[in-house]
């Protein structure tokens, strides 16, 4: 039954959202408000009928109906009542039918935001975005149906990935797919704009809130995969330059400079057509994203005829692409720059170089991802680029944008003067010279650490400068600190939000620098009661012990953690054992901690209990990236609120 | 100059940097990956390779005490023996398909710095016989800890 009811839902759904677009981009152009109202209906429609796949296929894994070939693949009667809940969006078809449901909750929000108050760029919008929606659906109709039936109904499911057995699952893809989705908005604004030849203020306005709020959103999915990638899969590190990592760091960078660059065109009038270009770019990226990571062409060019969804994606971001550009070069007289640039030496020219260098580090990115394949199809040799390519490459790119971080903001506009420079810099530069000086002397002998570290503080510097300052002419008022700060952060909350994203950067930086300079680890067997010492700390094998759970079973490790100045800790490492795979799978144990974490892998070991084979790894400064990260996101969120009030 | 000859100029000399940086960063990171034959066929010492193959049933051998492990992976027509320091890896297994990152010696082995075991994709229906003995090793744990 559940089968035919989603199929159903899913193919009304495609025809509503077919018709909301072309009823919302015929209300356009005629004016008719009829047509308006109906596609409006056709939206919401949208959202009821996936609503109801999304409560049919819940209704169909908590039942274990295994006639629904996705719950076969992805669940089985084992599986805790919580993850059956996360299977939903655990494989291809259910994270379209995810990606879906938010794009169509992001469009009643548009509708329920802007028919009054933009009544021009509106119909457009809505037309883009249930476009957008319909291609989302066909996919679910065509190439990847969530709701496809199996037969004959097995007795028991194939179990789900049991690496997705994580809490950080149910927030994880909800984040990112917010953030994906997230930037539809902004690109359906630029495309309407675009037509209707209305590409001042208010647009900008618009697009720059609703850019904001999906960059908060990826922010967000990006730090959770790096801390479900650290705290799950048991390597120890957090960012692989895997290519789904990638694929979602891409448009991230682009949306960054889209944010920066667009305060040269509130101020000056600059860079429009390259704003909308980043803006169409970034759009266009989440979904090569989707076309990458979905498609299976990564692992191998061959693998692309196993499914037809890497020719959709690949159909729909060729339409995407080809007709917003062209629509673009078609307005190009109308997105003439009304400024121009006065000096190399200006907050303008910082900016833009800031924009060359987050352009130029998704272009990295990009081509690092894709090399494999251009080698593979044109010269007929497999090779791949790891880790080393894209920290050689994106290393000095990203500590020029550091640089920069410290610099733009500050610099005065037009033309800096001598005087201007010296009163904002000067200190900040000494300060970090001499950190790094300081630091050199302790012994931190590494380059590359010291140099972020010297750049780290100057940034810490300029902001603390730019922060005091504006704070005691507030205090000329007669508010205390507290309250002057406050009082600073909320009425100019765009710009120290913005800081406060720079400072979460800034402790990630560190974070990132130390834990690639500093961390350490070593491999050993151990005996029952043998110890292993490293960075100071002893690690006691006291013993293994096996469990039982409803899908798996499990062997734990008991460890004994001691650094001789804090008490002791256990620490409890395991293997769990799916029946649904041949090998075990790791689950890791550790203690976190400010400055470094002990990092406790059990490896192979002996059926008697009597030995075991641990990785330990003391990984420094890792927890800076979660503080930083958490820092980031406030900041962001700061930056989402209303303006009070135009900055002075 | 013109000042917007300065622009052009300082942008274009940016992007030459960056287009050396990812010139550099490709030829002196990338990693050529063969098979066991196209590796046995013109081995070349201390260049750093991924290995793909199978790894052969019965040729895996692991030495808790000094981390030794060993193995030989195989694409049907040709094997190479492969020594790697460290424990085996998640998804690890004979009969199973295995890439491993490393270098050809001159003493005729492969030596593997990183194993990158493949996921095997496909669905296989538990059944007695095929799983991993868990049952008996969880036996065998329970006896000892409850000594």
């Amino acid at each position: 039954m559940i089968p035919e009811l989603g199929y159903g839902a899913t193919v009304a759904a495609l025809a509503l959202a077919v018709w909301g677009a072309v009823a919302a981009a015929g209300a356009a152009r005629t004016g008719r408000t009829d047509l308006l109202r109906s596609g409006e209906r056709a939206a919401v429609g949208v959202w009821v009928l996936i609503t109801a796949c999304i409560a049919l296929m819940l209704y169909a894994f908590l039942t274990f109906d295994f006639s629904v070939r996705y719950v076969a693949f992805n669940t089985n009667r084992g599986t805790p009542f919580y993850y059956r809940i996360t299977a939903l969006w655990g494989a291809l078809e259910g994270s379209i039918v995810l990606w879906s449901w938010l794009l169509s909750i992001y469009a009643l929000i548009v509708v329920g935001q802007y028919r009054r108050r933009q009544p021009e760029l509106y119909p457009w919008v809505l037309s883009v975005m249930l476009g957008v929606l319909a291609f989302f659906l066909l996919v679910m109709t065509v190439p990847a149906p969530p709701f496809e039936r199996l037969s004959p109904i097995p007795p028991d499911g194939r179990g789900l990935n049991p690496l997705l057995e994580d809490s950080g699952m149910i927030t994880h893809p909800v984040a990112l797919y917010l953030g994906f989705t997230g930037f539809t908005v902004p690109f359906a604004f630029a495309v309407a704009a675009l037509i209707v030849r209305r590409t001042g203020e208010e647009w900008i306005t618009i697009t720059r809130r609703w850019t904001i709020i999906a960059w908060y959103f990826l922010s967000l999915g990006l730090l959770i995969g790096g801390w479900w990638s650290y705290h799950v899969l048991g390597w120890g590190g957090y960012w692989a330059w895997d290519p789904v990592e990638n694929a979602a760091f891409m448009p991230w960078l682009t949306a960054t400079a889209f944010l920066h660059s667009v305060m040269i065109q509130e101020r000056r009038h600059m860079l429009k057509l390259w704003n909308l270009g980043l803006i169409f770019l970034t759009f266009g990226l989440t979904l090569f994203g989707t076309f990458l990571t979905r498609s299976g062409i990564i692992g191998s060019v061959h693998s692309f005829t196993q499914g037809s969804i890497g020719v959709f994606f690949l159909a729909f971001l060729a339409l995407v692409l080809l007709g917003s550009f062209s629509l673009l070069a078609s307005r190009v007289d109308r997105l003439r720059a009304e400024g121009v640039l006065d000096s190399v030496v200006s907050r303008e020219s910082m900016f833009l170089l800031n924009n060359l260098f987050l352009v130029a580090a998704a272009f990295t990115v990009f081509f690092g991802t894709v090399f494999p394949l251009l080698s593979e199809a044109v010269r007929g040799v497999k090779v791949s680029v790891g880790a080393p390519f894209f920290n050689l490459v994106n290393i000095p790119i990203f500590l020029a944008l550091l640089f920069l971080m410290g610099v733009g903001p500050l610099i005065a506009w037009r033309r800096a003067s001598a005087e201007n420079l010296k009163r904002n810099f000067l200190k900040p530069v000494l300060a970090g010279v001499v950190v790094a000086a300081i630091m050199r002397g302790l012994g931190v002998g590494n380059a590359l650490v010291l140099t972020a570290m010297a750049l780290v503080v100057f940034v810490a510097g300029t902001i603390s400068l730019d922060l005091f300052r504006a704070v005691r002419t507030r205090r000329r008022n007669g508010d205390g600190w507290a309250a002057a700060t406050l009082g600073l952060l909320l009425r100019q909350n765009r710009r120290y939000g913005g800081f406060i994203v720079h400072l979460g950067i800034l402790v990630i930086a560190l974070g990132v620098a130390g834990s690639q300079a500093w961390s350490v680890q070593t491999e050993v067997t151990l005996q029952k009661g043998q110890t292993v010492d490293l960075g100071g700390y002893h690690v006691r094998f006291d013993g293994l012990e096996a469990t039982e759970e409803s899908n798996h079973a499990k062997v734990t490790g008991a460890f004994t953690l001691s650094n001789g100045r804090r008490g002791e800790t256990v620490l409890l490492p395991g293997r769990k054992f799916y029946p649904q795979e041949q090998t075990p799978i790791a689950a890791v144990d550790y203690r976190l901690g400010f400055l470094e974490d002990v990092y406790l892998v059990l490896g192979d070991f002996s059926r008697d209990g009597s030995q075991a084979t641990v990785k330990l790894q003391i990984n420094r400064m890792v927890s800076w990236l979660w503080i930083g990260g958490l820092v980031l996101t406030l900041g962001a969120a700061l930056a989402i609120l209303p303006e009070a009030r135009r900055p002075a | 100059m013109s000042r917007r000859g300065k622009f052009v100029v300082g942008g274009l000399v940016i992007v030459a940097a960056i287009a050396y940086l990812i010139w550099a960063g490709v030829s002196q990171s990338v990693v050529y990956f063969v098979t066991p034959s196209e590796l046995l066929a013109a081995p070349v010492a201390s260049k750093t390779y991924r290995l793909g193959g199978l790894v052969l049933p019965g040729s895996l051998k692991w030495e808790p005490k000094s981390l030794d492990l060993s193995f030989t992976l195989s694409d049907g027509k040709a094997n190479v023996s492969v020594k790697h320091k460290g424990a085996p890896p998640d998804l690890f297994a004979e009969g199973r398909g295995a890439v491993v990152e490393g270098a050809w010696t001159r003493e005729g082995y492969f030596k593997a710095s990183l194993i990158l075991a493949k996921h095997s994709e496909e669905y296989k229906a538990p059944h007695d016989g095929a799983e991993p003995g868990y049952k008996e090793l969880i036996k065998s744990l329970r006896k000892e800890s409850t000594r």
